[in-house]
């Protein structure tokens, strides 16, 4: 009753930009795959690709032999194939059975019966371990329990192949060892699940194999217990780690504080924050999703209220209000979303690289040439790669946006500047340039602040880390107490 | 990654760019053919008097169009500039009708205090909308929805419901700002140039323009990037006020009076225009020159439609709806 995968040379572009080059392994039935990359190898669009979000542009896949192409997501349930997203797809206003039989309704003549589909809603969540009524509204559940409504939506549709997109990122520890026995029961019932997680100690516990993918193509396979961890991480990045960050110099012991916080307050976000940041060091932030580290940093520049907390840049007291006074100051962010809130994808990159700091090219008339030259530098210094310099940025692909997103927000020549999630959606060698560089502003004296979910890079790259849980500071580790169990001991509050 | 590369690396996508001139183009060509029909229709249609009055005729909605750009572009809109304009015009003529009768200031003086009643009244009516907008945090649908109904309804308690006609003095010596022409061409064109020139200006050259670019484009990314949002976005609606407020001062000494009816259907015209002209409705990019061309297009059809008897001029605002339905439908696949 389990579907068999096959995928065969398959191939996507999205405009220019080609993001998987010819992908081929397959799935066996009836076990718990890991699948492993880095942000940008691929593995989410060939998942969308398998479960109908996405076509492929070249290639072939067989479900069960027979070679198959998904038009939309509902073709792929029919045949047993569900994604969930990082992003439920509930409807928060809609009770669980309504959000579970959304689209496929059971009917009684012209009628809804909801009747029945109550009834066999309860059945399904019975089975997922959620022992609350169908008639709740999912906008009152947890996250967790959205998670297991998701699946119990994804097991009333007989799906035989579960896709989980890092189901654990926002999960408690105890929340993810009851997901995990419910993945080992569904497994004995012959589900496939396919698994995508940064987590190497869970793919570590619950897999049964992994398949590797870098810069959208496939690597290898290898039975989870074949493999230790830290293997694992060297295959995903596709060398030896040592190579991918430059040696780290400590900054100057009389360097000055750029930055510190004291007492920082965001309503419903973070309280009592207190740190301070160097001249020429890199100071990274961990935490999970949620713990507050992004909402901190939008409050200190100014992008959200807060109710306490004093702000002293190179000893002196500072009033950020907005974005503006924090850029005059000599403070910039660079925001995790990249689309959303970090670049004008439908503007030109010039337009995109001086935007922070047009008054500088307008006197009053803005001088197009001048900002073209500051383009032509920044294309050079940053390594962006574009073939035509009149492109919009969305026309670059993910790595020379973050790029281009990088040189904007170091355009006003910031004394402080912050980097979230700075290496999200990029490739290995993107990734390795943005190292470097992150460096290189540490070496000419400016104080990096990086915001990561990548413990990996958080150690590779910072001087200390500071772990945020729940909205508090947890710890500061110096470098030589930087490794994943300890981060993720103070990031959950297992220590 | 040599700067040279990238300057050799830029003939494929030059494909791309003519083919985005092409389109950008559209306005003009559609300019063009209806100027042949019109010609071909009626001899009368290609003389210089005509041209010169559909372009006088062009400069009120014109130049409110101009301002109209910068809402669009910004990601708003303004649906109350006809209202507006009726409300000025009846102010500025109630104004100036008792400053006769009170004979202490000399009619010139009198007709300069009119104008700028009428600019500053436009500035103000923008701010307005924009504060209400921003620090309201109301969707400017919705806010320059109501204030379409009150600009009207105190016009017409203002005019009692009937006509505020200007005293006939002082029309006569207003009469030329809409009536006198320099170097052949007349003052409402002239205007109508010096506003578009001006807002093309502003719209490409300025750290304002762009601002208002990258808020219509993207208004997160904007907020991020230290841009004034609320700030620029008030500025624009202020502009449009003030565009609003020159139109009328054009439009008041034609017939030297306003009634309920003043105006009306303007804001379909302007925005017509703008969205004719090739700015995307949901804002981000357009251009000044495009809602010119645009708004003259409108002004030839209506033209063409008075000139000749295909279709009746009872259905001229029809045959606007049709063309923004149908520009729309062209723009969807755009970006």
């Amino acid at each position: 009753m389990s579907v068999a995968v096959h995928f065969d040379a398959i191939r996507k572009d999205f405009g220019p930009v080609r993001v998987l080059h010819g992908v081929s392994f397959e799935i066996a039935p009836g076990r718990i795959y890991g699948l492993l990359g880095e942000n940008g190898a691929g593995k989410s669009t060939l998942m969308k690709i398998l479960s109908g979000y996405e076509t492929a542009t070249a290639g072939e896949m067989r479900i069960d032999g027979v070679p198959q192409v998904f038009g939309n997501s509902r073709q792929a349930e029919a045949a047993g194939i569900v994604l969930i997203h990082q992003e439920f797809n509930l409807a928060e206003h809609l009770t669980i059975a309504q959000n579970m039989y959304l689209g496929h309704e059971k009917r009684r003549g012209p009628f809804v019966d909801d009747v029945a589909m109550r009834k066999d809603a309860a059945r399904y969540l019975a089975q997922v371990g959620l022992t609350i009524s169908p008639d709740t509204r999912v906008r009152d559940l947890i996250v967790a329990e959205k998670q297991l409504v998701e699946i119990a939506k994804a097991l009333s549709r007989n799906a035989r192949l579960l896709i989980m997109d890092e189901p654990t990122a926002t999960l408690t520890p105890g929340e993810t060892a009851r997901l995990f026995t419910l993945m080992t029961k569904l497994k004995d019932d012959g589900v496939t699940l396919l698994y995508i997680s940064h987590k190497l100690d869970e793919v570590e516990h619950i897999t049964d194999e992994i398949i590797v993918m870098r810069d959208g193509r496939f690597i290898t396979r290898e039975a989870t217990a074949n493999v230790t961890r830290q293997q694992m991480a060297n295959l995903m990045v596709g060398r030896e780690l040592s190579d991918m960050f430059p040696p780290r110099n400590p900054p100057a012991a009389d360097a000055p504080v750029a930055l510190k916080v004291s007492g920082l307050t965001v309503p419903g976000w973070a309280s009592e924050l207190d740190f301070e940041v160097h001249a020429g060091e890199i100071l990274g932030f961990a935490g999970l999703v949620g713990a507050g580290r992004t909402e901190s940093f939008e409050a200190i520049i100014g992008l959200r209220p807060r109710s306490a907390g004093q702000i002293e840049m190179l000893g002196r007291p500072v009033q950020l209000k907005s974005p503006r006074d924090a850029v005059r100051h000599g403070l910039t962010y660079l925001s995790e979303d990249r689309k959303g809130k970090g670049l004008h994808v439908n503007l030109p990159l010039a337009d995109n690289l001086t935007l922070m700091t047009l008054e500088r090219y307008a006197h009053p008339w803005l001088s197009l040439q001048a900002e073209r030259a500051a383009l032509r530098q920044a294309v050079a210094h940053f390594g962006i790669r574009t073939g035509d310099l009149d492109l919009r940025a969305r026309m670059l692909s993910g790595g020379n946006q973050q790029k281009l997103a990088l040189a904007k927000v170091l355009h006003p020549d910031p004394k402080v500047v912050v980097l979230d999630e700075p290496t999200r959606g990029v490739d290995v060698g993107a990734k390795r340039d943005i190292y470097f560089l992150i460096h290189q502003l540490a070496a000419q004296g400016r104080a990096v602040i990086v915001i990561s979910s990548e413990l990996i890079e958080l150690i590779g790259l910072c001087h200390r880390v500071a772990v945020m849980r729940g909205g508090r500071l947890q710890t500061m580790l110096g470098m030589e107490q930087l490794n994943e169990e300890e981060l993720i001991a103070h990031a959950t509050g297992t220590h | 990654m040599q700067p040279a590369h990238t300057e050799t690396g830029s003939t494929r996508p030059s494909l791309q760019r003519m083919l985005r001139h092409v389109s950008s183009l559209g306005p003009v060509l559609g300019l063009i053919v209806l100027c042949i029909a019109g010609t071909w229709l009626n001899p009368d249609f290609a003389t210089l008097d005509n041209m010169m009055n559909v372009l006088t005729r062009t400069a009120f909605i014109g130049i409110i169009a101009v301002g109209m750009t910068f809402v669009i572009i910004s990601g708003g809109i303004d649906l109350s500039v006809g209202s507006m304009a009726a409300l000025i015009a009846g102010s500025m003529i109630f104004l100036m009708n008792k400053l006769v009768l009170a004979g202490t200031l000399s009619p010139l003086a009198i007709v300069l205090t009119g104008i700028a009643l009428a600019l500053l009244l436009g500035a103000a009516f923008g701010a307005i909308h924009g504060l209400l907008i921003t620090k309201g945090r109301i969707e400017p649908f919705i806010v320059t929805l109501g204030t379409l109904g009150i600009f009207r309804a105190y016009l017409t308690y203002l005019a009692d419901g009937g006509a505020l006609t200007l005293d006939t003095a002082l029309n006569d010596l207003y009469a030329p700002v809409y009536y006198a022409s320099l170097l052949g061409i007349p003052v409402p064109i002239w205007v109508f140039l010096i506003v578009a020139a001006l807002g093309t200006i502003i719209l490409n050259r300025t750290a304002f323009g762009r601002h208002v670019q990258a808020i219509g484009s993207n208004e997160q990314v904007a907020r991020y990037a230290a841009i004034r949002v609320d700030l620029v976005k008030i500025v624009t609606y202020m502009f449009l006020g003030l565009c609003v407020g020159i139109a009328t001062v054009l439009y008041v000494p034609r017939l030297g009076s306003a009634t309920p009816t003043t105006g009306i259907l303007w804001e379909l015209e302007a925005i017509a225009a703008v969205v004719v002209g090739g700015t995307a409705l949901k804002g981000g990019e357009g251009r000044v020159i495009g809602t010119v061309i645009g708004a003259i297009l409108l002004s030839v059809i209506s033209n063409i439609l008075n000139l000749t008897s295909i279709i009746s001029v009872y259905l001229n605002a029809a045959v606007q709806g049709f063309v923004i339905i149908i520009v729309a439908f062209l723009q969807r696949s755009r970006h």
